[in-house]
Formats: structure tokens, C-alpha cells, sequence
């Protein structure tokens, strides 16, 4: 055990108690005020601030993008402290940014490569690994071509790696098969932004919070995904003029239990919810009739989809009170400055892109964009998800472009120096749903497997592993640790990390992170840019003048590369450089010679990034997911407007019967991060939640003769798992299992015969959002049973 | 009047239709998507079906309505159906006949759309504006049928005829 933290000089409490109390002490503050310092840190006992060196960096740990100064002494990471001038957190932490610094010193780090022989994996050299991966992707590109290759990369590199990884890959190999696990956290996002405005983009910002009058949150455990900005939406709710808070998820979360309202809806019925909430605000007239009329089209088609849509209707789907559906919606039409922001509760679930548009709707009837405290946070996932989105490293081209437009692949063409038709833009980027797919079929053989752990994240595990396992797939896997995934690689390339390597990242609300890099990594680990390079120049890829297509070896060099890719897109950082975030910190893009102090809110003066010309998607059925041509968008939407796109409720694929009467969803702690393999390899974040559980309602729990503390199976027509139930405020007739748990660290406990399986993803079921591709973790039918009594 | 037959055309070809993506979903169980969305399209056909019914009466044309596939199949069939899809799910023949059967849907969608094109023409020639309404609500659903299996062949072909 570690010892407890040094208590602060000032006499406040210690990083100790974050673990009791993750959001640490309030600083109110009224609206339109300051959000007060409050400077976190956790330094190794005995240390002072005096005594080590500083290195500016951020969170990858969670979307939110805190800035953090890592503590350096004698070439080890010793701690972290919160960056007072940050925009971000204004000095805070969250708990896992205090501890999780803690994993990159852990003796587990990969240190040197590994290739698989005889059916065990043995420590080779570089050069022995590349040239297995090498020899392996030149057999496939002269036997089958360029559709034998899947990449599937992280939320957790940096923009620079992925803008190598996306060039490479679409380029080089000229593989459409190219997509990150950001498509299990951050698809929806992406696609509702594509959807109600032609591009992607976060339109708000954190500073929001300081203004807004009302906040919804949908779907989105604020608390425990993004703490830091859950501190900041507290201090408001406990300062001078509280805003309303309306929450919409079936969990008695921390959000919701602070909530004016709090709609414990059934999971997978968001979208009848929502246009319930859009039925009253058309028959309120809470419409900016002028705003609507000036910016967006599509009014009709939404207002006649939501006309049948009353409370009443809705409550019965949702398992709502007609009451509590009409006070909501007076909270969201009445509010003079409205925030909403969502997550995996809407993009995990049922219907994701279509309801993650109708809160986008919401904003646009009520002309509530691009003000102070006016705003949608379309949220992320993961750290840097925002990179994998923007450089096309995760089903997108590079920089939004469109895939459906040759002017936008001919732009890339030019960037890149090679022929547009080297780019596949046949059809959408393949999706990870698809990638695995064809692995299954055998179409894809040669799987490149960057900083993600799918034997624990995608859905029916089951499944998953046999794909991995099966012997037509060539498995690269580049990683820190040995994970559940790398156990089946035919080669493992082991990575540099945060602190390790420099780069930068962006957060969900556009902003711009460095990160420097403030230690060596352990032994022969190299950064995730230097094994892409290394791989492209391997492979001798090369532009249409025989120049060699990737042209960057440092990180910076490649940030440059990336710029010129960004020009004139949304995401322009063409005026953001190393220094500039060396001194400023932080930069909201777009950057560049119109904004050179970056942009704070996107939509300010209703300009979408939609005209047919420039949107980076002519939209799509939200229903089938199937696409718009270029013709039908530019009938629809010649001058670029806002989209009120519209969708009617459908029943669930697998709504719950007689034999699995539970409806499952899945989720986090605010303790973990994504399937632990940093999180668990820090003392405190793994004795704060060291092994999986299951939230009954005291009502099912009364039911199946359940307390707390007793071990009971979650089964559904895929797997089963066992855990210990918690007996929580969850909505009845829904369980709950954190998805973080897998199998690396049970040792005796693993699975097998005698083995308890504990992945939430055994159970979850194969099904994926039409319109963003988002499998569908938070809606599947299961059993629930108790198997043994609580222990002592 | 004529509009009897066009209405018993049309709802014979969405019958077809629901009946067709029914056995398409169950076919290619391990395209996950496809054996999801067949089932939400398959519906909605069976929907339209019901929804000519009033209309049939009224012009005494006679349309055979069948007990929706959602109910009616046995679970070990099912089951027998389910287990030879998951076995063939891992060769990559599935990826051609995939194709080949959205081509089927393709088609059949096609058949259903333009009876509804031509029902709407009957109906406006006869000033029937509640067939006209129902006509214009089915048609476009069927059209959307129509996208989404040019759309699913569109990102299904590359990968199944290159590899």
C-alpha cells in the first residue's frame, strides 16, 4: 500500500481524501463570474514543488482536457499539479489525473518488442518485429491488395500520430479500412454535428457553464466522466444563482442527484423523449420563430414527426409521468441562457444519432448558439478522440472533409502529393463494426491494433475473441501493457506514453493541448509517431514525384504537416504553434489569420459549416443510416443552413421478455479509465474500484432475494457475467455493470472452467447505430440471478 | 374502375417485399446490421399492407394478408436458420451472397415503388384523397427501403469483389 498523500501547507486536505470526495471543495461562483483557482497536486511523499522539474501537459485519461504540469525528479514522473491558468480546469484534477500518473512508472511496461513463434510470444528486436510486420503487408498487397489491411487505432495517441497513421494508411497502404475505438465513445457526437450542421465541431464551450441559466444533461454522467467540469457545474449550482439542472438518465447518478429534475427514463427510449420535450415547444411557441426561419430548414418535416408526440405518449414508452415530461420542457423553453451537453446515455444507446439531433434541435428552435451560455457540448469519450476525428483516423477524411466529394478528395490529393484515386473514397470509411466484420469473414488479414484493448471494449466478447484468435489474421498490436488483446498478437510493438513523447491533443471543446515530453520511455518502447514513421519508411511509400509520402520524422514537423492539411477547413490550426502553446497554454481552433486568437464558440453569427460545397456529409436517413446523394443535400439545403432533422421513435431491437425481463447498460466510474490498464496500476484508483459490481433497484433486488454484496449472473442471449450487486437508485427493471473490468490482472480468478467472467461486453449485443455506427452498449435484454451469498 | 387491382398489386409486392428482408435478416445473422434493419424495414412493409386493407375494402379488391414473421416462426426453425448463418458467417462466400440477396431487396423495393407510383396516379385521377394520403405516407417509407439497399451495396461491393 502507498503511503497517504502529505496534507497541503495551506491546511486543506490532501489529494488523500480524493478518493472520498473525487470533486474535492467548492468555490462558488455566480453567473457570468470567474470560476475561482483551485490548484490540485500529488506529488511522491517527501517531495516539495521546489524540489522537481515541470513539463506542461494534459489528461489523457478523459476527454475534458485538464492541463496538468507533470513533476520530473531524476528522470522519473513523480506527480502532477493541476495548471492554474488553464481555461480548461483552472487547476484542478480529477482523481484519476492525481493518481494515474502513477502507471507510467509501473514495472508491467512493455519494454521490448515481441513476435509470436510456435504459439508463444518471445522478446525480439525492432528490426526482427517491422520485418515480420513488413514481410507480412507485402505478401497481402501483392496476394489480395490494399482491402487486406484494417487499422484500428485509439482515442489516445496524439493528433500528430493519427495524421501519420490516417496518411499512411489511406495513402500508403490506401486501405479504407481505417477507424478508431473513438467509434465506441465519440461517433455520435461526430455525426449528430454532421447531421443538424454540415460539419463536425463542437459548438460550445466549458466557459458556457459560467453563463448558462438552465443545464441538461443527457445521457451524461458528468460527474464521473469529465469530473472537473462536473466541479465547475457545481460550484455554479452552489453559488449565487443557481442554475436549473435537468438530468435524463435512468441511474440516480451524482448529476442527478443534485438535479431540479431528474427524468429516470427507460433506457432506450431517448428519442421519444426528446421529441416529446420538441412536441412542447412547439405547442408552447417556444420557438425563435425569426432564428428558425433565417437559419434553418427542415421545420416542417420536424414539426409534423413530433406533432403526434404528446407527454402522455411519450410517458408510456419512456416510463415517465406525462407531469415530469412537461416540466421539463417549460425548463428548456423558458430558459434565457440553455446549455446542453450529452453523452454514451444517448450515444450508446437506442436511436443515437437521432436523438443526439434532436438535442441539436432544441438549440436551433430556440436560436440558443454561439452565445455565452448558450451552447450544445456534443461530449467526448476519450482524451484525444477529438485528434482521431479530425485527421481522418477514425471513418472521416482528414480534416472533415467529405468522402462524396471529389473537390474534397482532390484537395487531399494535393496535401498528400499523390492521385485522388489513391484515396479510397468509393463508398464511407469502413467502419470498426465493419473491420471486424470482415476479419471475421477473412477479407481482412492484416489487423493494426494501436493503444485499444477490443478483447474488453466492443460488445459480445465472445465473438470478439474468436475474431482475434482466428489464425487468417496477422495481429499487430502496439500498446504499454500486455493486454487482454495483445495476448492473441503475432506481434506486440511496445509504445511510448503521456509524458513520454511530444505532441498535442485537442479536448471536446476545441481545444489545444501540448504535451511535452518530460521522461524517457522504459526500455525500448518508442512513441506510436516513431513506429508509424518507421513503418511507412519500411514500406517505402511514396508520393507521385517518388518523394516519400510521410515527410516528417519529429513530432513537430508532422503538427506542421498536419496545418497545412487543416487549411480552411473548421478545424483550421494553421496559426497554432509549438511556441505559441508553449506560452499561451492553450488555443481554441479554429486558429488561423481571421481568428489568430482562436474561437471560443463556433455559430456565433449562424455561419454552418453546411453549404453543399464545404459539409463534410450530405446527410442520412437516421432510421436505415443510408446516405444522401450530393443532389438530394443540395435541394434540400443550397444556402447551408442548420438541418432540423427529424426521426420517429422505434421499439428497441431486443426489448426485454419473459425470459430476460432486464434491460442492461453498461458504464464508468469516475475511478477508471476505459479497460484499467493504466487506472488499476495505480494503488488508490484500484482500491477505490477493484472489481466489477451490478446496480439492481432495492424493488428487483427485493424481488430476486437479493442484498448487497451478493454475486449474481447478468445474462443475455450472447454471455453471461458474475457480480457482486450494489443496490443503488437505479431506475427499476435495469441493471447496471461497469465496463471496465476484464481478465489481465485476475491471475487465479481468469476465466476458464473454473473461472468468473467479469466483461460487461460478454453480455452486450452485436448492434450498432445506423446513421453514426456507434455500438449499442447501453440497450440489450437480460437475466439476472443471484448465484452465491455475500461473504462474511 | 381499375384501382382494386393496382391496390391489390401493390400490397402483394410489399407483402413480398417484408416477406424477402424477413428471410434476408435471418440469412445473414452475423451482418449484424442487416439483420436489424431488415427486421425494422420488414415491418414497416407489413405496415403498408395493413395500411391498403380499408382501401381494398372499399374498392371490394381482396389482399392477402399474411401473419407477420415476427410472430409466426417457430423457435427451432429459427434457431436451425440462426446456427447456419453463424456457421457460414466466418467464410467469405456470405460477402457475395449479400450482395446478391440486397440486389433481390433492391429490386423487389423497386417493384413495390412504382405500384405506388401508379396507385397515386389512380388515386389523384379518382380524387381519392385518403388513398392518396396513405399512398404518399407508404411510398416514401418504400423509397427509403430503396436507399438503404443502394446505400448497404454501395459499402458491402468493394470488400466482397476485391477480396
Amino acid at each position: 500500500m502507498t503511503e497517504p498523500a502529505p496534507t497541503r501547507s495551506d491546511g486543506a486536505r490532501g489529494p488523500a481524501d480524493r478518493i472520498a470526495e473525487p470533486w474535492g471543495e467548492r468555490t462558488p461562483y455566480g453567473a457570468g463570474g470567474e470560476w475561482p483557482v483551485r490548484v490540485d497536486t500529488n506529488l511522491e511523499k517527501g517531495l516539495s514543488e521546489d524540489d522537481v522539474e515541470w513539463y506542461r501537459s494534459a489528461s489523457i485519461l478523459h476527454s475534458n482536457g485538464d492541463e496538468i504540469d507533470i513533476a520530473v525528479k531524476d528522470g522519473r514522473i513523480v506527480g502532477v499539479r493541476g495548471d492554474r491558468h488553464s481555461r480548461v480546469n483552472h487547476g484542478r484534477l480529477g482523481p484519476k489525473d492525481l493518481f494515474g500518473w502513477q502507471a507510467n512508472n509501473s514495472p508491467d511496461r512493455l519494454t521490448s518488442p515481441l513476435v509470436r513463434d510456435g504459439g508463444e510470444l518471445r522478446e525480439a528486436s525492432w528490426d526482427e518485429a517491422m520485418g515480420r510486420v513488413v514481410d507480412r503487408s507485402e505478401e497481402l498487397l501483392s496476394e489480395q491488395g490494399a482491402g487486406a489491411f484494417g487499422f484500428y487505432t485509439s482515442g489516445q495517441l496524439f493528433c500528430e500520430e493519427y495524421y501519420t497513421l490516417s496518411v499512411l494508411a489511406r495513402a500508403g497502404i490506401g486501405t479504407n479500412h481505417l477507424d478508431g475505438n473513438t467509434r465506441l465513445c465519440t461517433a455520435t457526437a461526430g455525426e449528430s454535428l454532421k447531421e443538424s450542421f454540415g460539419c463536425d465541431g463542437q459548438p460550445g464551450s466549458y466557459a458556457d457553464i459560467d453563463y448558462a441559466t438552465a443545464i441538461c444533461c443527457y445521457g451524461h454522467n458528468v460527474a464521473e466522466t469529465q469530473a472537473v467540469t462536473w466541479m465547475r457545474m457545481l460550484d455554479r449550482l452552489h453559488g449565487s444563482d443557481r442554475p436549473r439542472l435537468l438530468v435524463v438518465d435512468p441511474r440516480r447518478t451524482p448529476v442527478a442527484a443534485e438535479a431540479e429534475i431528474h427524468l429516470a427514463l427507460r433506457n432506450g427510449t431517448n428519442l421519444a423523449l426528446l421529441n416529446a420535450l420538441l412536441h412542447e415547444l412547439f405547442a408552447n411557441a417556444w420557438i425563435d420563430d425569426e432564428y428558425v426561419a433565417a437559419h434553418a430548414v427542415d421545420r416542417e418535416e420536424l414539426e409534423s414527426t413530433v406533432a403526434p408526440c404528446t407527454p402522455e405518449w411519450a410517458a408510456v414508452i419512456c416510463g415517465l409521468d406525462p407531469g415530469e415530461i412537461r416540466a421539463a420542457a417549460e425548463l428548456i423553453g423558458t430558459a434565457e441562457r440553455l446549455l446542453s451537453t450529452v453523452l454514451q446515455g444517448v450515444y450508446q444507446s437506442h436511436q443515437a444519432t437521432a436523438a443526439a439531433c434532436q438535442v441539436n434541435n432544441i438549440h436551433i428552435l430556440r436560436g440558443m448558439l454561439g452565445r455565452e451560455g448558450c451552447g450544445v457540448l456534443q461530449m467526448n469519450g476519450q482524451p484525444t478522440a477529438q485528434n482521431t476525428r479530425e485527421t481522418g483516423a477514425n471513418g472521416d477524411l482528414p480534416g472533415f472533409r467529405n468522402w462524396a466529394n471529389d473537390e474534397h478528395v482532390d484537395q487531399l490529393a494535393e496535401v498528400w502529393n499523390v492521385e485522388p484515386s489513391q484515396i479510397p473514397h468509393y463508398g464511407p470509411p469502413t467502419h470498426a463494426m465493419d473491420i471486424f466484420r470482415y476479419c471475421e469473414q477473412g477479407s481482412i488479414r492484416f489487423l493494426w491494433v494501436s493503444a485499444t484493448n477490443p478483447a474488453v471494449s466492443l460488445p459480445e466478447l465472445g465473438r470478439i475473441r474468436s475474431i482475434l484468435a482466428d489464425e487468417r489474421l496477422f495481429l499487430v498490436v502496439q500498446d504499454i501493457f500486455m493486454n487482454e488483446t495483445a495476448a492473441f498478437a503475432d506481434v506486440v510493438l511496445p509504445a511510448a506514453t503521456w509524458g513520454e513523447k511530444l505532441g498535442t491533443f485537442t479536448n471536446a471543446d476545441r481545444t489545444v493541448h501540448l504535451s511535452e515530453q518530460a521522461v524517457e520511455p522504459p526500455g525500448e518502447a518508442r512513441s506510436d509517431m516513431d513506429i508509424f514513421c518507421d513503418y511507412a519508411d519500411r514500406m517505402g511509400f511514396r508520393d507521385k514525384d517518388g518523394e516519400p509520402l510521410v515527410k516528417w520524422r519529429t513530432p513537430e514537423e508532422a503538427f506542421e504537416a498536419w496545418k497545412g492539411c487543416s487549411r480552411g477547413r473548421p478545424c483550421d490550426y494553421t496559426a497554432i504553434t509549438y511556441e505559441r502553446l508553449r506560452e499561451e497554454h492553450d488555443i481554441q481552433w479554429p486558429c488561423n489569420e481571421e481568428s489568430p486568437g482562436g474561437t471560443d464558440r463556433l455559430y456565433a453569427d449562424a455561419e454552418f459549416w453546411a453549404h453543399p460545397d464545404v459539409c463534410e456529409d450530405y446527410g442520412k436517413d437516421l432510421l436505415t443510416g443510408a446516405a444522401n446523394e450530393p443532389h438530394e443535400y443540395r435541394a434540400l439545403n443550397p444556402d447551408g443552413k442548420a438541418i432540423l432533422k427529424a426521426a420517429e421513435y422505434i421499439p428497441p431491437h431486443e426489448p426485454p421478455d419473459e425470459e430476460r425481463p432486464f434491460r442492461l447498460t453498461t458504464g464508468r466510474t469516475v475511478f477508471h479509465f476505459h479497460t484499467r490498464t493504466k487506472t488499476a496500476r495505480a494503488p488508490e484508483l484500484q482500491a477505490a474500484a477493484p472489481d466489477v459490481w451490478a446496480e439492481l433497484s432495492a424493488a428487483d433486488a427485493d424481488r430476486l432475494g437479493v442484498i448487497e454484496g451478493d454475486l449474481v449472473e447478468v445474462a443475455s442471449a450472447r454471455g453471461q457475467i458474475q457480480a457482486p450487486a450494489r443496490i443503488t437508485g437505479i431506475r427499476e427493471g435495469v441493471v447496471f455493470v461497469p465496463f471496465h473490468y476484464g481478465y489481465w490482472d485476475e491471475g487465479e480468478r481468469a476465466r476458464g472452467p473454473n473461472g468468473r467472467a467479469r466483461a460487461a461486453n460478454e453480455a452486450t449485443i452485436t448492434d450498432w447505430d445506423p446513421a453514426s455506427k456507434q455500438p449499442l452498449f447501453k440497450v440489450g435484454a437480460v437475466a439476472v440471478r443471484k448465484v452465491e451469498e455475500a461473504r462474511g | 374502375m381499375k384501382i382494386g387491382l393496382a391496390i391489390e398489386q401493390t400490397a402483394k409486392a410489399e407483402q413480398d417485399l417484408a416477406e424477402r428482408l424477413w428471410a434476408a435478416g435471418e440469412r445473414h445473422k452475423a451482418d449484424h446490421d442487416v439483420l436489424h434493419l431488415t427486421k425494422t424495414l420488414a415491418k414497416l412493409s407489413e405496415e403498408h399492407v395493413e395500411k391498403l386493407a380499408p382501401h381494398a375494402e372499399r374498392y371490394d379488391a381482396s389482399i392477402e394478408r399474411q401473419v407477420s414473421k415476427d410472430a409466426g416462426r417457430s423457435r427451432p426453425l429459427a434457431a436451425t436458420i440462426e446456427k447456419g448463418a453463424e456457421l457460414t458467417g466466418r467464410r467469405p462466400e456470405p460477402a457475395l451472397l449479400l450482395l446478391r440477396d440486397l440486389r433481390d431487396l433492391h429490386l423487389r423495393a423497386a417493384e413495390a415503388s412504382i405500384d405506388w407510383v401508379a396507385l397515386g396516379q389512380g388515386a389523384q385521377a379518382a380524387k381519392d384523397s385518403d388513398l392518396l394520403e396513405t399512398v404518399g405516407a407508404c411510398h416514401a417509407e418504400t423509397l427509403r427501403t430503396l436507399k438503404w439497399t443502394t446505400y448497404r451495396i454501395k459499402t458491402a461491393a468493394p470488400q466482397a469483389l476485391t477480396s
